[in-house]
């Protein structure tokens, strides 16, 4: 009980000190997914029984200091203590784990019997997230730091970890799981309501894991759709000039940009950066002022990333990419 | 030969039902470890897993009423109450009997929270 309220309470935290990079929620408390509901429902029997024992021991306290200040006779102190002591708790905690308990296979449903339809590989990098989206029908779709998935179905997670032990948790939708290298987690999610959640990377990852978060989008099944398709297929840009200096300057040697030159698969898929919600693994507004100055100087927006500094290119040439970059829809 | 040993006195019987604890702890969890990470191993179905967990319990259960039977036996089947607090062989024993008792009770209890997931778990984690 502690670890679900120590949870919300740093997620309300989090939440509200990132409010102004994006307007989504971060709360166990609001859950919008089949996990994170019956999550949220234990917590408030949890909290609920918590609170009852809790007033009635202070009642029997205060009784006992106040009211009735009488020494018991030893036969009814030892009754009090065998079934106030022994017998109450040992029963109230069967009953609590018994209903936690009866909770698991549905909290985590590791193996339906039907395979679901879609299936997300995401890859924790420090500090951001490789995305893979696997349909059932059609090519695999790269993305990052970004994940959709359609409203009322189960969504299968593939979670690996390139370098150093992440951990994956959308808070509104389900429980969290680690990305452990060399290891292949899965969990499986659903969202009940549309949305944009934030998603915290949960387990100390170096210097900036505070600043690596993606946005989760749930979306209707059928707008889903549509958008996986539209993003099968390499976005185009205006402004062209954008396109070529980022390729003239290198960018492509780490970045992968469907459609053009660029290969690399070093940083992050950028084919359609301008329709993420943010940049920079959740922390930064998807806005040509914030892709300017991450482009610009990466290492103080988010220290301890491998982008190095571009500050040494002419300001109109980063201006010129950023714009090209916000116009990848 | 006789059925229930005859009442010895040392520190050990005290220790008896939280030993029983820890290993029924250590079967059911390593046990369904090993299975899940190599089921090929073992050829069965999770129903084996459950069923191995099933009889452990009713193995660890049965020694820890063992156990306890010897020490309200060792309490004088409850005729002194307590505290048994004076420095003479009798108290010392009653005493020793009373702990046991209520360790046994202790670990009889955690015995079914340890294998109750057994009821409800049906399946490794793929």
């Amino acid at each position: 009980m502690g670890r679900y309220f120590s949870l919300s309470a740093t997620s309300l935290l989090l939440a509200s000190g990132t409010a102004g990079a994006q307007s989504s929620t971060q709360s166990v408390l609001e859950p919008a997914g089949a996990e994170a509901q019956q999550t949220a429902v234990l917590f408030w029997v949890m909290l609920s029984g918590g609170a009852v024992i809790w007033l009635g021991v202070v009642g029997l306290l205060l009784h006992a200091a106040l009211v009735n200040r009488r020494r018991l006779a030893e036969k009814s102190a030892s009754s009090i203590i065998l079934w106030g002591g022994v017998v109450f708790p040992s029963v109230t905690l069967c009953a609590l784990l018994v209903y936690a308990l009866w909770l698991m296979p549905g909290l985590r449903p590791f193996a339906q019997a039907s395979a679901a339809a879609l299936r997300i590989e995401v890859t924790g990098r420090q500090f951001w997230w490789e995305v893979v989206y696997h349909p059932a029908q059609g090519p695999p779709v790269a993305s990052a730091n970004e994940i959709r998935l359609p409203v009322g179905e189960w969504v299968e997670l593939t979670l690996k970890s390139a370098d150093v032990i992440h951990s994956f948790w959308i808070p509104p939708l389900g429980g969290k799981m680690d990305m452990i290298p060399g290891r292949t987690n899965r969990l499986s999610i659903m969202a009940t309501k549309p949305g944009i959640y934030r998603g915290p990377c949960a387990e100390y990852c170096g210097t900036s894991h505070a600043l690596m978060a993606f946005s989760a989008v749930a979306m209707a099944p059928e707008a889903f759709r549509s958008w996986l398709a539209a993003q099968a297929i390499p976005a185009k840009s205006a402004g062209a000039s954008g396109g070529a200096l980022f390729l003239r300057h290198g960018c492509g040697s780490c970045h992968f940009v469907a459609g053009t030159d660029a290969r690399g698969l070093i940083g992050p898929d950028l084919s359609h950066v301008g329709s993420r919600a943010t940049v920079a693994a959740g922390i930064l507004p998807n806005t040509e002022d914030a892709v300017t100055r991450f482009i610009a100087r990466p290492d103080l927006i988010k220290p301890g990333s491998s982008m190095p500094a571009f500050d040494m290119l002419p300001p109109d040439d980063i201006r010129a990419i950023a714009a090209w970059l916000r116009g990848l829809q | 030969m006789r059925l229930v040993p005859k009442q010895i006195e040392t520190l050990w019987t005290l220790f008896t039902a939280p030993v029983v604890w820890a290993a029924h702890f250590l079967v059911c969890y390593i046990g369904a470890a090993i299975y899940c990470a190599k089921p090929e191993l073992v050829g069965l179905g999770f129903s084996a897993v459950r069923a191995g967990i099933a009889a452990a319990t009713v193995i660890a259960l049965s020694l820890i009423a063992l156990s306890a039977w010897l020490a309200w036996r060792q309490w004088g089947f409850g005729t002194d109450d307590p505290p048994h607090d004076d420095p003479t062989r009798r108290d010392r024993t009653l005493f020793q009997g009373f702990a046991t008792l209520l360790l046994s009770g202790l670990s009889f209890i955690a015995v079914i929270f340890t294998a109750m997931p057994a009821l409800f778990v049906t399946e490794c984690i793929r």
